[in-house]
């Protein structure tokens, strides 16, 4: 193997470098000059997502425990997208005097869990997915934890840390049931020598019950919630988009290429489980009163919608997959981002304080407007043509019953992100929000993911493009 | 292979294991009794790994670097679940999970 090799793993490399030059930063850069530890973070993780996007070679290394395909590329940039809006989404946050000391350290994580996950979705092994899934998850519950002083954060993080170490355990006792009886963990080994046998589809269960915790679906959602509230607003954003999306790439990766030979046992276990995950997200979300519970919710039913595309197991689901992560990745952090603007003005996070914002802040209640849009579904944004291929992709293969209910569930939810239009345009408040400018780096963000919700939903380019390097089973 | 003890003892062994920790996870009350049930559980996992790999395939070695991986990253999870929960015991002054509960349904 010559050092060339190593240049199919790039992109990890690099994500590796950039934690490497923050740890140094943090170490050399003087006192004063510690504010430019998000700006250099920003600009070279900017460097790294268009990295991604160059050619690069297909292969595999490690004698196939890592795996890079076009297909894995373009799910890795769909998330370097969503990890560069995050960060540059972070950085007036990190401004804040409470949090000036701890600035790369918060970054080093961040890239960290990146690091993780596109090591993640590489996986050719069971071992290299385990330890990407893991890198992927322990940094995120220090991050959970971030704020120190405040008890709810605490909370968070070891709600987080509990619920995702006993997910990977029952991960991995289904990971051994697999190993037992194939004698491999090479993912094209396992596909080969799997065959229906009850231990196999046993062992299949609970890994599928693993993977649950760590998408939330719902038997196994009740962490989702309280840890969303609790942690900081930005953690809160890149959990529910950036984790949620890189358990799905890797999910349906895994599905598509480790189990097909047991392809209706997932159907049928997809199809209860989606439904629950649809109706009881929709339902809990419509009675949230704090904007943040509030979007978990919506996220826990929207990985309901998600898993509509990876029933079918055709080339199309897989496309439809890829595209909707990319447009919630927009819609979803353009919602946060006006929420993480108003908390880092005010700290209020409820749906009450956000009556009569339009009259205050009217490109900020545009922006959630369109983003809520996005979310629900409504023609003219991305959200409307993610929600159609992925119901198309279910139709396709008969589950008729599946795309009627999830499309009663849009109606539902149309409902509760209209609730926040209503109390955005309609409600009359003694005290709104007062007016403010954000600053740069938030307006920039937040002008990212407008931008892309647009383009996403107009330029079938994309689509195109993700379609010709997607497969099916 | 090895005579003596059967592969299936190991397996009962490692499955009495799992649930214990399960059951452990969700009953007990302290913290840190809780991490523990959690290291029962990938301790069973590894008892699955190793028997397997002895006892079907000993001529891999699959199954005994899994399980050494498995060793590293839980004792990862465990410094950093302790961190956190050092941090809990100095906000609320008690590791009950009873009383760690600000944000409910």
């Amino acid at each position: 193997m010559s050092l060339g090799n190593f240049l199919i793993m790039r992109q990890e490399l690099l994500m590796i470098a950039v934690v490497l030059i923050v740890l140094m930063a943090e170490i050399f850069i003087s006192h004063e000059n510690r504010k430019y530890i998000s700006t250099i973070t920003a600009v070279l993780f900017a460097l790294v997502t268009i990295a991604g996007f160059l050619p690069s070679p297909s292969g595999s290394l490690f004698g196939g425990m890592y795996v890079a395909s076009g297909t894995t590329a373009i799910m890795k940039n769909v998330l370097n997208i969503g990890i560069l809006l995050v960060i540059i989404q972070s950085i007036t946050w990190l401004r804040k005097i409470e949090n000036s000391e701890k600035v790369s350290e918060y970054y080093i994580l961040l890239i960290s869990t990146a690091t993780g996950m596109n090591y993640m979705i590489s996986a050719g092994h069971f071992l290299m997915f385990y330890i990407g899934i893991e890198l992927a998850t322990i940094p995120i519950a220090a991050l959970a934890a971030f704020d120190r002083m405040k008890n709810q954060s605490a909370e968070a993080g070891i709600k987080l840390i509990l619920s995702s170490a006993l997910s990977s355990g029952i991960l991995l006792y289904g990971l051994s049931m697999i190993y037992g009886t194939t004698g491999s963990l090479y993912f094209g080994e396992v596909a080969r020598l799997f065959t229906n046998n009850s231990l196999q589809t046993l062992g299949f269960i609970f890994f599928f019950a693993g993977m649950a915790f760590k998408i939330s679906i719902v038997p196994f959602h009740l962490w989702t919630a309280d840890v969303y509230e609790g942690a900081p607003v930005n953690i809160t954003s890149y959990l529910s988009v950036i984790s949620k999306g890189a358990a799905l790439f890797i999910f349906i990766i895994m599905l598509f290429t480790v189990f097909p030979a047991i392809i209706k046992t997932w159907q049928h276990t997809i199809y209860v489980v989606s439904v629950l995950t649809m109706t009881i997200g929709n339902l809990f979300a419509i009675r949230q009163q704090n904007l943040k519970r509030f979007l978990a919710f919506s996220s826990i039913s929207q990985a309901g919608y998600i898993l509509l595309g990876l029933i079918g197991g055709n080339e199309l689901g897989m496309a439809s997959v890829i595209y909707y992560i990319l447009v919630y990745i927009f819609s979803n952090l353009a919602a946060f981002g006006v929420v993480i603007a108003i908390s880092n003005q005010t700290g209020k996070e409820n749906m009450d304080d956000y009556n009569g914002l339009y009259h205050t802040n009217p490109k900020l209640s545009l922006i959630m407007t369109l983003a809520l849009f996005s979310l629900a579904g409504i023609p003219p944004v991305a959200g409307f043509f993610g929600k159609f291929f992925l119901f198309t992709a279910a139709a396709q293969q008969g589950f008729y019953l599946l795309v009627l209910i999830a499309v009663l569930n849009t109606i539902i939810s149309l409902f509760y992100y209209l609730l926040v239009v209503k109390a955005m345009f309609i409600n009359k408040s003694e005290s709104p929000i007062e007016k403010f400018k954000s600053d740069f780096p938030t307006s920039l963000a937040l002008g990212i993911c407008v931008a892309g919700l647009v383009v996403a939903g107009f330029a079938s380019v994309i689509f195109e493009a993700i379609r010709n390097l997607s497969f099916g089973i | 292979m090895s005579t003596g003890i059967p592969v299936q003892y190991f397996l009962i062994l490692a499955t009495i294991m799992f649930f214990a920790g399960v059951y452990g996870f969700l009953t007990r009350r302290n913290l840190i009794t809780i991490l523990m049930s959690v290291e029962l559980i990938l301790n069973s996992v590894n008892i699955n790994f190793l028997a397997f790999n002895r006892y079907l395939y000993p001529h891999k070695l699959e199954g005994m670097f899994f399980s050494l991986f498995v060793i590293a990253v839980a004792a990862c999870e465990a410094a950093v679940a302790i961190a956190i929960i050092i941090n809990i015991y100095r906000r609320f002054t008690t590791i009950n999970v009873e009383d760690v509960n600000e944000m409910k349904f």
